[in-house]
């Protein structure tokens, strides 16, 4: 079981091998270029026996495995994209051998450059919004106030209180919502690309306000300017915007069929 | 606004949003499927959740 095997991270020009950084990957070893034509795989040799596919389903399991292994992945594929432009390959794709990489890198060469030309030269940029609760203790103006019949005794003008701080919560989660769907259109306007993530568990942003966008966008690299001075702008009291990256163009590093 | 750079805080929960939905999907030859990966993505979010310090160290 202690077999090497080799771990892809990221598919790029046959250049990035003259000039590879010194970055180490899963499991500690120092990444190489597994080079074939006019492309290259950044790659480094794992032990084959925790990528096995029953192996693999048991160590994705483990947070600790997979925090580590997403991390040193993330690490490569980051230190690797600031220099080269690269395709970045999705967690754990692993080969038996070099041969075996370069005989991919021969078979879908077409796909790999189509992918390569499509981020050459773009940064890809996360924007998450939430929905901020405001601190509602005064009325809003245009919230209608409920009629006040004298008949209503003191727990029916709780119950009515109590609806309409619901409402007001609703309100401005959806207020929230519609002001999120109009910035990422703003941004996707910005972008050659762009992608929707389903909104993060707050238990996983350590956030309680509710995530109403969790987007990637694909940008030229001179638009990042743009980008920053948007979201700069867009945020607002109910609505809390964070700007992660640049990203390596994980996102949007996909192959079509031809 | 926080800048989640590329440091060691860019939180977990990010890198994994791109790690296990994005990248090119390639049929490596020790992981059979690798589609399956969403299928364990569901499961993993309920491990996460519990296991809060472990993401806690992204920005806050």
């Amino acid at each position: 079981m202690s077999d090497d095997a080799v771990y892809v991270y990221a598919i790029g020009d046959a250049a990035l091998a003259a000039d590879l950084p010194a970055v180490a990957g899963v499991g500690g070893t120092l990444v190489r270029a597994v080079g074939s034509g006019a492309l290259a795989a950044v790659a480094s040799s794992v032990d084959a026996g925790e990528f096995g596919e029953d192996a693999l389903r048991h160590n994705l399991e483990d947070l600790g495995w997979l925090a580590d292994t997403a991390r040193a992945h993330h690490a490569v594929v980051d230190t690797v994209a600031r220099h080269h432009p690269i395709a970045p390959v999705r967690l754990a794709t692993v080969y038996l051998d070099d041969a075996n990489v370069r005989a991919l890198l021969d078979e879908r060469a077409a796909a790999f450059t189509a992918a390569l030309e499509r981020v050459r030269g773009r940064t890809e940029w996360g924007v998450k919004a939430f929905a901020a609760p405001q601190a509602a203790e005064e009325p809003q103006a245009a919230e209608p106030q409920p009629p006040a019949p004298s008949e209503a005794g003191p727990g029916t003008a709780y119950l009515m209180r109590r609806r309409a701080a619901r409402n007001r919560a609703a309100e401005s989660r959806r207020s929230a919502a519609d002001a999120a769907s109009r910035l990422h259109e703003e941004l996707a306007g910005l972008a050659v690309a762009n992608r929707r993530y389903p909104p993060q568990d707050p238990q996983l942003t350590g956030s309680r306000d509710e995530m109403v966008l969790n987007a990637a966008y694909l940008v030229e690299n001179a638009g990042e300017a743009a980008v920053r001075r948007l979201v700069e702008e867009r945020g607002a009291p109910g609505l809390r915007l964070q700007l992660t990256g640049p990203w390596a163009p994980y996102s949007f590093a996909t192959l079509e069929e031809t | 606004m926080t800048l989640a750079g590329t440091d060691d805080h860019v939180a977990l929960v990010d890198i994994l949003d791109r790690l296990l939905a994005g990248g090119v999907v390639l049929t490596g030859e020790l992981t059979i499927s690798l589609a399956e990966v969403d299928l364990v993505h569901v499961s993993l979010r309920a491990l996460i959740s519990s296991v809060q310090t472990l993401v806690d160290e992204g920005p806050e």
